[in-house]
């Protein structure tokens, strides 16, 4: 377990603020001298080209894995976002179309106060963290991404989720003239996903509007997206628009597309192979070459201590 | 099927065996094209960011184009009356067999991390595997009678195993479909199938025409 609690972390052990702000900026400065230069590889590369608002957070160690973070340059050029298309580098090149302003994301169904919350709202809800989390893709890779946020919770809170509130489903954006990924067949649009209460309503859930203290790149799921982190990726959906509290289950796009493939739960697991492919093994992005094996996937993400009493009892291997 | 083809009637100036040998060395280059291409792309930093990916498939793409490459010959020959062309057939043939063997080996080392046990469990469980293994047992079998001497050596036989390239060709074709069903992205696979059912029809076409 590699999450530290807050209690055993020395204060001496934390970078100052204006430490990792002046490396930030050497760096950034590098990659601009770097990109002024001419290297191809830096030219082909968003990162720097999208410079989205800064959106600066406390860190959050208790919420923080030590990892080696995945440089931002891959985070924001290998996605999976169907609505862009289906390529890893289709997002990056076509995410700039699309609007994230205005925008607002309704919280409605078995609450007591439903409510349309504007983007500006929610980015002053709560205190706005950085948390390191690993991100682990069904498809057998992983990152480690310093997420901007806070707590879902502190969100569903608000609306007061009533007692039929069993379920969580997200809604996602579908923006027809900006998406040209919709047009394909693959899965239902718009994108849903779901979520067990109480899986929501762990704290380690976390609704996200920034990544290394900046505002989403539309490939990440600007303006508003979740993470949560001990299931697979697909589970933390982008570009949020609506937020139902519901009784009954609610069936993914996933679910629908593939559903001997895809269950509910999506929980990472490495006992639990995919039907097509091994969930033991993953490959980190950024970090593992081309000659180091890929490394063991850990139960729930490495996030075991935090999230394995939701599931006590139940059969991992018959809900997956 | 080799002797029956070079009757057609000689309505151009045919290129004589040797003329075509002298493109042996540009084919060669064009075909290392794509494996220099990788050391370039991974000096410029153009691996993507999952680099054993893209080299996995990218491997895989280029095994597909120079087997179909491979298979255009014959009805290249035909249609521009160039029997002599049949001379650039065999190099193609083993390029496919060079990206085959790199895509084997992408799954063999990143995938499979040369454990036994873990291959013979992939090939087993998973169909796209399992289609894409047998088409490179069946290329590794062409490639090793691709010889003068295998030639001689096996005689008429040789032809026969040699029509073992349209199964690959379909394999090749069932791999690839497999994969991208994953996300129904049938949009690539779908050219490459269209491409090979060309190849092939023409084939049939031309065997019915010349029983009637």
């Amino acid at each position: 377990m590699l999450i530290r609690k807050p209690d055993d972390i020395l204060s001496s052990e934390i970078t100052p603020e204006a430490v990792w702000r002046s490396r930030r900026e050497l760096m950034l400065r590098a990659g601009l001298v770097a990109a002024a230069a001419g290297l191809p590889g830096w030219a082909a590369r968003s990162a720097f080209a999208q410079d989205a608002g800064a959106l600066p957070g406390k860190p959050n160690p208790a919420f923080s894995v030590m990892d080696k973070q995945t440089p931002l340059s891959d985070i924001t050029s290998y996605n999976n976002f169907y609505e862009f298309g289906l390529d890893k580098s289709d997002p990056a090149a076509n995410a700039g179309k699309l609007q994230t302003r205005p925008w607002t994301v309704s919280v409605e169904g078995e609450v007591g106060k439903p409510r349309t919350f504007s983007i500006e709202e929610l980015l002053k809800l709560a205190p706005m963290e950085e948390r390191v989390y690993r991100l682990r893709c069904v498809e057998g890779w992983s990152m480690v991404i310093p997420w901007m946020g806070y707590s879902l919770a502190e969100l569903l809170k608000q609306v007061e989720p009533t007692g039929n509130a069993k379920y969580v489903e997200f809604v996602t954006v579908v923006q027809r003239e900006n998406m040209r990924g919709v047009r394909s067949g693959v899965l239902d649009w718009p994108y849903v996903e779901g979520l067990r209460i109480d899986e929501a309503m762990n704290p380690l859930s976390m609704l996200v509007f920034g990544v290394y203290g900046k505002l989403l790149p539309g490939q990440n799921g600007a303006p508003v997206r979740l993470a949560v982190p001990w299931k697979y990726g697909f589970k933390s959906a982008k570009s949020l628009v609506k937020i139902r509290l519901v009784e009954k289950p609610p069936v993914s796009s996933w679910m629908k597309a593939a559903p001997q493939e895809y269950g509910f739960y999506a929980n990472v697991n490495p006992n639990v192979p995919h039907p097509r492919w091994s969930q033991a093994t993953e490959r980190r992005i950024g970090e593992d070459g081309l000659f180091s094996p890929k490394r063991k996937t850990l139960m729930f993400n490495g996030y075991g201590e935090q999230v394995a009493s939701l599931y006590q009892g139940m059969d991992l291997k018959a809900n997956y | 099927m080799e002797a029956g083809i070079s009757q057609a009637p000689p309505r151009r100036t045919q290129l004589s065996a040797k003329t075509v040998g002298r493109f042996k060395p540009v084919l060669f280059l064009l075909g290392l094209a794509p494996f220099l291409r990788w050391f370039w792309l991974g000096a410029n930093d153009g691996l993507t960011a999952n680099p054993v990916e893209f080299l996995t498939r990218s491997s895989g793409t280029w095994t597909l184009v120079c087997l179909l490459v491979t298979l255009a010959i014959t009805p290249l020959r035909r249609l521009t009356g160039q029997p002599a062309l049949v001379r650039l057939r065999r190099m193609c043939g083993l390029f496919a067999f060079f990206y085959g063997a790199m895509h084997f080996m992408a799954w063999v080392w990143w995938d499979r991390g040369f454990d036994p046990a873990a291959m013979l469990r992939d090939i087993g469980e998973r169909p796209f595997i399992t289609v894409g293994f047998a088409a490179f047992v069946l290329m590794t079998a062409l490639a090793a009678t691709s010889t003068q001497w295998a030639m001689r050596r096996l005689g008429k036989r040789w032809q026969s195993l040699h029509r073992a390239v349209y199964a690959i060709g379909l394999l090749a074709i069932l791999h690839y479909w497999w994969h991208k069903a994953g996300k129904n992205d049938f949009e690539a696979p779908l050219i490459y199938a269209a491409v090979l059912a060309l190849l092939l029809g023409w084939r049939v076409v031309e065997r019915w025409r010349r029983r009637a």
